[in-house]
């Protein structure tokens, strides 16, 4: 099961890196992680896709919750009963080997309502924007097109729906 | 003292703290701090002849005291070398802060010498740590580092000070900020009430309920409410490695330690209990053994003040968080207000009885041969009554100790049981004898564990710390090659020291005092003679048949039941 477990922690040297060995130590999987400092900028937020039973969940949970530099952690369950909202962002780069191609992927791009952010005569780089099992299709798709060079994904960024929220 | 720099900051924080004793080594990234403890007249410092030797002596200390231990070491192997002292420490949930020389901030990332990422090293075994970037930072993290380290679930923090927050005067208008306060660090108290009703009512009503305790209880001082619990419900007590000395073994609620090498009655009684009272306990594997086997007709009651530690083995039925010593204050409470009352359980103390008489501690006595529970119980007999302390080091001696010794007060039994660590004995000895000088401190000690920290002799000599040593000498590692002997037909891969220091000799070259024993008509006589020598240091040198076997053994992937209790039935 994925959970996007969504943790504040002291913008600080360290922090981090005890949130990112904790999961190695006790043997869960990091899918993606994402962080930055949050409006008040001695917190930071961090978003961590895991794959695990919920019991694992829980239990990263708590163990995350001990660390002392973690101020809050929620967990949301893909698939549980109060999912949350999530998006990741994927930019790819491409060659255009000629023009057909290069209108080709500019249909794509429209009706996902993808962008393309930069252009020149050999190469274009798209972004997309949605959430992650959207951005793998996008992808798929998009490679149908052309070789992929590269693809850059943000990882899930996670947050709650409706008026709960997560604040220091 | 106008404008102190960050060498008096950290002297003048951790006299402020109440720091009476801190152990050590120096060097060039500590040498500032050093050079300022001289000046102290509270805190007195001691120095070990290696880092290790020194965490672990401040572990000792803590341990026998409730005080946060600390110690203070340069960096780069300095620091390296204390890793398996703050793991012992972590593992078993004693208050320690480690001060680390670190190279100036200039040099960090250089790798320059002595230079070693001290708070990466050690992250996976620490409660929590500091780096400091500026000196006013100093007395801020100390303070913060002993709050931490002696709140919640206690733990080892270090703090890692480069050289050049150590040597600069705090910034004009410094002012300290005393109180510690973290918004992400507030560890819960008092447990839910309508929980605490709930897993006394459960308890009450219990036909067969059994009270686990285990090292927290000791830590958090919750001995006499446990004891009061007890009596009120008539409740059968077991308890795990940790918990040893935490309630009296002489009292007959007491059936024993649990676990892989656990007492018959203690493990019977988990494995057919209907409630599961559990304060303070882990349930690490050596306690559980399968842990799907494990208490199967069990309601489980789990009070713990690390929220972690709940349902992580053990599905708790009833989770409490909290303090031990605050929940078992409110769990009497709550008796009280429901007018909740033991029965005498009679039927279920039979049963317990029964087990009891039907496998006591017992062990074949060879002729001619000393056994090393014979060593045990002979210094038991002699301390019962007296102030005394014992600590061990790691293997079939230390389960001897557990089984034999009959502790009464808390604190009194030291010895590594999360992680396990040889060498740990004896320096920890050193440490609580710093603590209790007047009282006898002894060291059981295996011919494999006490070579790996005996360097420590010296500083026993230099500061007076006359501790009794008995190495329970088999030549061989005796708990490895016991299983090598149950489970690897008898191939003693690397399990033989076939050469072993003079033992006599060796306490002799010291300026200590040796004693040699082989024949079992000599043990007392020794044992008497070496605990007579109030103001030395004795090495007692017992040279114990290499074919004793602990038992009972727990079978592997069994239930608490699935016990061999003797090498027959092996």
């Amino acid at each position: 099961m994925r959970h996007i477990i969504s943790i504040l922690i002291e913008n600080q040297a360290g922090a981090l890196s005890r949130v990112v060995g904790l999961f190695s130590q006790r043997g869960y999987n990091i899918e993606s992680l994402t962080v930055a400092p949050t409006e008040d900028p001695t917190l930071s937020r961090c978003t961590i896709l895991t794959l695990g039973d919920v019991e694992e969940a829980e239990q990263i949970t708590k163990q995350l919750h001990k660390l002392v530099d973690v101020l809050r952690v929620n967990a949301y369950a893909h698939d549980g009963a109060a999912p949350g909202l999530e998006r990741e962002l994927v930019l790819v780069k491409l060659p255009i080997p000629n023009r057909n191609v290069r209108d080709d992927i500019r249909a794509v791009c429209e009706i996902y309502h993808a962008s393309i952010i930069e252009l020149t005569p050999e190469i274009v780089t798209v972004e997309y924007v949605d959430s992650s099992d959207k951005v793998e299709d996008f992808v798929k798709m998009i490679s149908g097109y052309s070789d992929i060079l590269e693809t850059v994904r943000s990882g899930v960024l996670g947050i709650a729906r409706g008026n709960r929220y997560m604040k220091g | 003292m106008e404008n102190p720099t960050g060498a008096q900051m950290v002297v003048r924080t951790l006299e402020d703290l109440g720091v009476e004793r801190i152990f050590g080594y120096p060097g060039a990234a500590i040498i500032d701090i050093y050079d300022e403890l001289m000046n102290s007249q509270r805190i007195s410092h001691v120095l070990a002849r290696h880092e290790q030797g020194a965490v672990h002596m401040a572990d000792g200390y803590a341990r026998a005291t409730g005080k946060v231990g600390c110690a203070l070491v340069t960096s780069g192997p300095g620091a390296t070398n204390t890793v398996t002292a703050i793991a012992t420490a972590y593992g078993d949930s004693i208050p320690l802060v480690l001060i680390t020389g670190q190279v100036s901030t200039g040099l960090i990332g250089t790798d320059a010498f002595q230079e070693v990422d001290t708070m990466g090293v050690t992250r996976p075994v620490v409660k929590h740590s500091f780096l400091c970037k500026k000196p006013e930072e100093v007395p801020k993290f100390l303070r913060q580092a002993f709050y931490i380290a002696s709140t919640g679930r206690k733990g080892p923090v270090v703090v890692d000070i480069p050289k050049n927050c150590q040597t600069p005067r705090m910034p004009e208008g410094f002012v300290e900020q005393k109180d510690v306060s973290l918004r992400s660090y507030n560890p819960t108290v008092l447990g839910h009430k309508g929980q605490i009703k709930r897993a006394m009512t459960t308890l009450a009503t219990a036909r067969r309920p059994v009270l686990i305790y285990g090292g927290g209880v000791i830590q958090g001082e919750a001995c006499a409410e446990l004891r009061e619990l007890v009596e009120r419900f008539n409740l059968p007590v077991v308890t795990t490695l940790m918990g040893i000395s935490g309630f009296p073994s002489s009292d007959r609620h007491f059936l024993g330690m649990v676990g892989m090498h656990g007492i018959y009655a203690a493990n019977e009684a988990l494995h057919n209990c209907d409630a599961l009272f559990a304060v303070a306990v882990r349930f690490d594997d050596r306690v559980t053994n399968n842990v799907k086997k494990f208490c199967p007709n069990a309601t489980v009651i789990h009070i713990d003040v690390d929220p972690a530690s709940i349902s992580k083995c053990v599905h708790a039925d009833i989770p409490v968080v909290g303090d031990a010593k605050a929940v078992l204050g409110q769990c009497l409470g709550a008796c009280d207000e429901l007018h909740l009352a033991g029965s005498e359980l009679t039927e279920w103390w039979g049963m317990l009885d029964g087990f009891r008489k039907a496998h006591p501690l017992s062990y074949p006595h060879p002729q001619g041969l000393i056994m090393p529970q014979d060593v045990v119980r002979a210094v038991s007999e002699r301390l019962q009554g007296q102030d005394y302390y014992v600590t061990t080091d790691v293997g079939q001696h230390q389960m001897f100790v557990a089984q034999y010794f009959g502790f009464e007060r808390p604190r009194t039994f030291i010895t590594s049981g999360g992680l396990g660590t040889m060498g740990f004995g004896f320096p920890a000895a050193a440490g609580a004898k710093m603590a209790h000088p007047k009282a006898q401190v002894i060291c059981f000690t295996g011919d494999g564990s006490f070579q790996m920290n005996m360097q420590e002799l010296s500083t026993c000599k230099q500061y007076h710390l006359p501790v009794k040593i008995f190495i329970l000498d088999n030549h061989v590692l005796g708990m490895v090659r016991q299983w090598q002997s149950l489970f690897y037909d008898q191939r003693y891969a690397a399990t033989c020291l076939d050469f072993n220091p003079d033992f006599v000799r060796l306490a002799e070259a010291f300026g200590h005092q040796g004693i040699a024993v082989s024949d079992p008509a000599e043990l007392d006589s020794a044992v008497e003679r070496a605990l007579a020598m109030e103001d030395e240091l004795v090495i007692v040198d017992v040279r114990v048949n290499p074919d004793a076997k602990v038992f009972p053994m727990q079978r592997v992937g069994g239930s608490s039941e699935d016990m061999i209790l003797s090498e027959e039935e092996a």
